[in-house]
Order: C-alpha cells, then structure tokens, then sequence
C-alpha cells in the first residue's frame, strides 16, 4: 500500500459520511421498528392503499410528462440540428433550458400561479375573452393535475439539453450514403437515424422519468396540503411523525423511492452503454 | 417529406428553415407564456385594473428594506454555500481526481460510479438520512446555514465530475507530470503550477455548474430549516407574491447570464487553448450544462 493512498483517505471520509450514511440510513430506517430492532412491518408498509396511490400517482404523472416532454423535446432538438454549435441559437437554447430546468424548481410555481392560477394571465383571457372557465370543476392547479404541465415545463428542457448530443452524432455521411444508394429521407429516417437514435431517445426518458420521479421543489411550493405523489408524502412523514400511525415512514417511503430509480437508472445506464456504439 | 435530404448548415438531415422556424416558434411561444404572465402579473395596478411599473419601482428603490431584506439574507446564505461548496469540488474531488488519474488508474471506474451515484439518489431521499447526520453535525460544529454545503458537495458531484473529467480525458496528466517531476518540481508545484492550469477550464466549468445548482437548491434547506435563496422566495411569496415573483424573474434572468457564461467556458476554442501545450487538442469538451444528470427541480 503506496504512501499516496492517504491522499485518496479524505475524498472517501467525506463520500462515507454524507453519501453512503445518509443513503443507508434513509434505507435501513424502513427496516427498524420505533425501539430500533430489525423488523418487516414498516416495509409492509409499502403496501397500504395510502402509499400504494401516492406511488401509483407519482409514477403515472412521471411517466405522462416525461412521454410528453420526450417527444416535444426531441422535435425541437431536431428544429436545432441545421444551426452553428457554436452559435447564438445554440447558446441560447442551451442556457434557457439549463436555468428551467436546473434553476426552476419553486419558481415554476409561481410562474404557473401567475399563469393559470385564479387570478392568472390565460385563466383570466380565457374566461373575458371566450367565456371558458378551466376551473368549471373545481381549481385543480393545487392537486395532481396541476402538476402535469409546470412538470412538462421543466421536462422539455431537459430532453432538449439530453438528447441533443446524441442527435448532433448524426453523421451527415450517413445521409448522404443513404441518398447515394438511392434512398429517400423517409428511409433514412426510418431506416438508419431512429434506429441509431431509438437507445439514446429511450435513455432520455428514463432520465426525464427519474427526473420528475424524484423532483421535489416545484410540487412542494404548488401543493402546500396534502401528500399527493410518494416526494409531498416524505414531507409529511418527515414532518409529522403520526402519518398513517406509523414511525419511521419516511424511511419507507425513501427505500421504495430508491428501488424504482434502481430499476429505471440501471435501464438508464444499460441504454447509454448501447447508445455509445455510435457516437464515438 | 418527400425529395431528397437537404443541406442546412452542412448537415445533410437538418430540417429546411420553414420546419425549424415552425417547431421553434411554436415550442417557443408556448413556453414564454409562464414567463410573460409573470411579467403581466408583476405590472398589474391593483384592483383598479391597468398596468403600470410601481411595483417594480418601488423594489429597486426601496433597495434593502422591507419584503426585499430576508431575501438579501438568504442570497447572502445561498452564495455563501456555492462558494463553500466550490471549496469542496476544489479540496477534496480535483486532487482526488488527479490522485487516481495519475497513481491508482485501476480505481477510475469505482472513482466514477461514486460520483454519478447522486444522480440516483433523490434530494428527497438523501434529506430522510441527512437529517440525523445533520443533528450529530450540528452538535459538534453549531448549526450554521454553512454546514449545508456539506451536503451540497454531495449533490453537486456528478456534475462537476463530468466536467472536470472531460477535461481531463484531454490532458496528457501523466507526461506531464512526469516532466514535471523530471525537472525537478515537486508534488506541490506539480499540482498547482502545471495540473491546475491545464485544466483550468474544467475546473472552471465544474465550478460554475456547482454555483447554479447550489442557488437552485430548495429540498435539503427545506426540510432541514435551513434558509437559502429558493426557501426565502418561496415564504415571501406566502406574504407577498408580486415581490416574489419579480424577485423570481430577475434571479432566472441572472441565471440565465450565468449559464451562458458556462456555455461559452464549455466551448473549446477562445483563450484557454493556446495555453493548452500538451493536450489532445481534438476533443472537443462537451458543454457541461449539458451533463444528462437528473436535474430535480
């Protein structure tokens, strides 16, 4: 063991204590009953009817904008591949999508309050100007559908900073082999780019599907009551112990939260693995 | 689409300019509403009806008084925790990097799985075990705003790890140190006059990503009751939604400005290559705000 092992030492202290402690402690408190012994109860908890919907609704509102945001995002990706890099589109793009979709968070909140609150810009044209009323049934910007499109907001933006290398590695030989050989653009596109793209596009997803799995900002400034999708439901937890009469929830909640981004993020890596053939 | 494969820029499959302005125009209208009703939302008069710009105004006029004070505060807290932060990237993961780039190469790939594992791990799921590692933190050190940025290191790993790595991967580490050592430098100098500065730009990169995700962060402070800037604008919002949200605007506007800063640092050409005497010059860094990370807003 080479004296300049102790260097790599304070790195590794501090990934311990704040990464590997806090995870398995986030994880292993779904396993302790409230004196500390080992026990399956609190994971059982995973499947009372309350957790259940609030996972359920989680992983359909993930998976709706991330099918949404994929796609949107993918198209504008491709409105972008005839513009320089380099150039002041790009850059452009680029720097928006990252503060949405980095930066957002509580601000998108507002943005939609501002939007299609009560009080909102589109809320208020529409009612004055066509007569439609969007909260004829009752206000849903506070519960899950409200959600749906702040989500979006910060979904297309991601798949535009994701998904853009991959389709920038088209290469133009390819397309101009294709025309060559006689071929139309419907066959190169069918033919060679969304076979070529289709790892990359599915690995985007995955990541926007985690995304908002995982998000927590934006839903926690929108929705102040209530505990909505499995992240609102931490919050409880965290906050009042007494949520469905049973201690440590949070932990449980955490550790179903860490198996479904297990299970996406290894279909994430699997995908890139497969999608690096064809961009080196 | 029928015909064949036009040219556009040189790239064969680029859609024609009718397409593109069509996709972009329209994604782009859509998505400027939100931002345009928060701008129509900040110039209402009141209850009277009508637009005028006293809100905005008195904001910038009333300086660092009333609604506009915690929120000073706090940006003071928020950049107070990027620069920690940016001091974690600096001391502990840029030699640590170097480190294993140079002596334990066997160990790259370990290095890289701990770094990208945040990515994995939701703020949301990390907060559930921070909180008792914050409560032991916080009897030995105090329960300062700063002690976040221990946690932030965390989050902010994978990101500046891509961007420091991409860097990396374009620098000859090893020759030079080597040449370094040859000459008669010592590890010190090695590190601080010939490491460092050829992967400036990296390092700058990795820097910068971290400074715009610690001012976004809104999870952790959240549920440990720390204050930061997202915290402060969501409370004040509470009381005061016009001053939030024109505070709103100008923080995305200013981390727009930033990002663009990022971008041109990511972009490999201007100053930084002619100082870049050993390096595979062809590998073009990708833009680091263009890491594929979850982004959790």
């Amino acid at each position: 063991m080479p004296a300049a092992a102790f260097g790599l030492l304070p790195f590794a202290v501090y990934v311990v204590l704040f990464l590997a402690v806090p995870t398995l402690i986030a994880v292993g408190t779904g396993f302790l009953d409230t004196d500390g012994g080992f026990t399956l109860d609190t994971v059982a908890t995973l499947g009372d009817p309350v957790v259940l919907t609030a996972f359920g609704s989680s992983i359909w509102l993930s998976a709706l904008t991330a099918v949404i945001g994929a796609v949107v995002g993918a198209l504008v990706c491709y409105a972008l591949l005839g513009a320089a890099p380099d150039g002041p589109l790009r850059s452009t793009v680029d720097s928006l999508s990252s503060v949405i979709a980095q930066f957002g968070g509580a601000m998108l909140a507002f943005a939609f309050t501002a939007t299609i609150g009560i009080q909102g810009m589109v809320t208020l044209v529409l009612q004055e100007r066509l007569g439609i009323d969007i909260f004829a049934d009752g206000v849903w910007l506070y519960e899950l559908p409200g959600l749906v499109l702040p989500y979006i907001y910060f979904q297309v933006p991601l798949m535009v900073i994701t998904f853009m290398p991959a389709l920038a590695s088209l290469k133009s030989t390819w397309a101009e082999a294709n025309a060559t050989l006689g071929g139309t653009t419907s066959s190169y596109w069918l033919r060679i780019a969304v076979p070529v793209l289709a790892p990359s596009f599915l690995g985007s997803l995955l990541l926007l599907f985690a995304n908002a799995f995982s998000s927590y900002a934006t839903a926690a400034t929108l929705i102040s009551q209530g505990a909505q999708i499995v992240p609102l439901q931490i919050r409880s937890a965290l906050t009042s112990e007494t949520m469905l009469g049973r201690e440590n929830l949070a932990g449980t909640l955490a550790l179903g939260m860490i198996l479904v981004m297990a299970v996406v993020m290894t279909g994430y890596s699997r995908l890139q693995a497969r999608a690096a053939r064809w961009q080196r | 689409m029928s015909g064949g494969l036009r040219s556009v820029g040189g790239v064969a499959h680029a859609p024609g300019r009718p397409a593109r302005t069509l996709i972009l125009g329209l994604v782009g209208g859509i998505f400027a509403v939100p931002i345009l009703a928060m701008v129509e939302f900040t110039l209402r008069r009141g209850l009277a009806g009508g637009y005028d710009v006293h809100r905005w105004t008195e904001l910038l006029q009333g300086g660092l008084t009333g609604e506009c004070r915690p929120v000073l505060v706090a940006l003071g807290n928020s950049v107070g925790l990027a620069v920690g932060t940016v001091l974690i990237v600096l001391v502990l993961l840029v030699p640590t990097m170097l480190l294993v780039h140079i002596r334990f190469p066997r160990l790259r790939r370990v290095l890289e799985i701990v770094c990208i594992l945040p990515i994995s791990i939701p703020a949301i799921v990390l907060v559930v075990g921070l909180a008792p590692v914050f409560s032991v933190v916080a009897r030995v050190f105090g329960s300062g705003v700063w002690s976040l940025a221990l946690a932030y290191g965390i989050t902010v790993l994978p990101f500046a790890y891509r961007a420091i790595q991409s860097n990396l991967d374009g620098v000859d580490v090893r020759t030079l140190t080597e040449a370094a050592r040859t000459l008669g430098a010592g590890w010190g100098s090695v590190l601080l006059r010939v490491l460092v500065p050829n992967l400036r730009r990296g390092i700058l990169a990795g820097a910068f990503i971290a400074v715009a995700v610690v001012l976004g962060e809104f999870t952790i402070a959240s549920l440990l009751n720390r204050v930061n800037l997202q915290t402060a604008l969501v409370v004040v919002g509470k009381n005061d939604p016009y001053t939030a949200v024109i505070l709103s605007l100008i923080a995305l506007f200013v981390a727009f400005l930033l990002l663009l800063v990022i971008g041109r640092l990511g972009a490999p050409r201007g100053t930084s290559r002619r100082r870049r005497p050993i390096s595979r010059a062809a590998s073009p860094t990708p833009s680091p705000t263009a890491t594929p990370t979850g982004a959790r807003p």
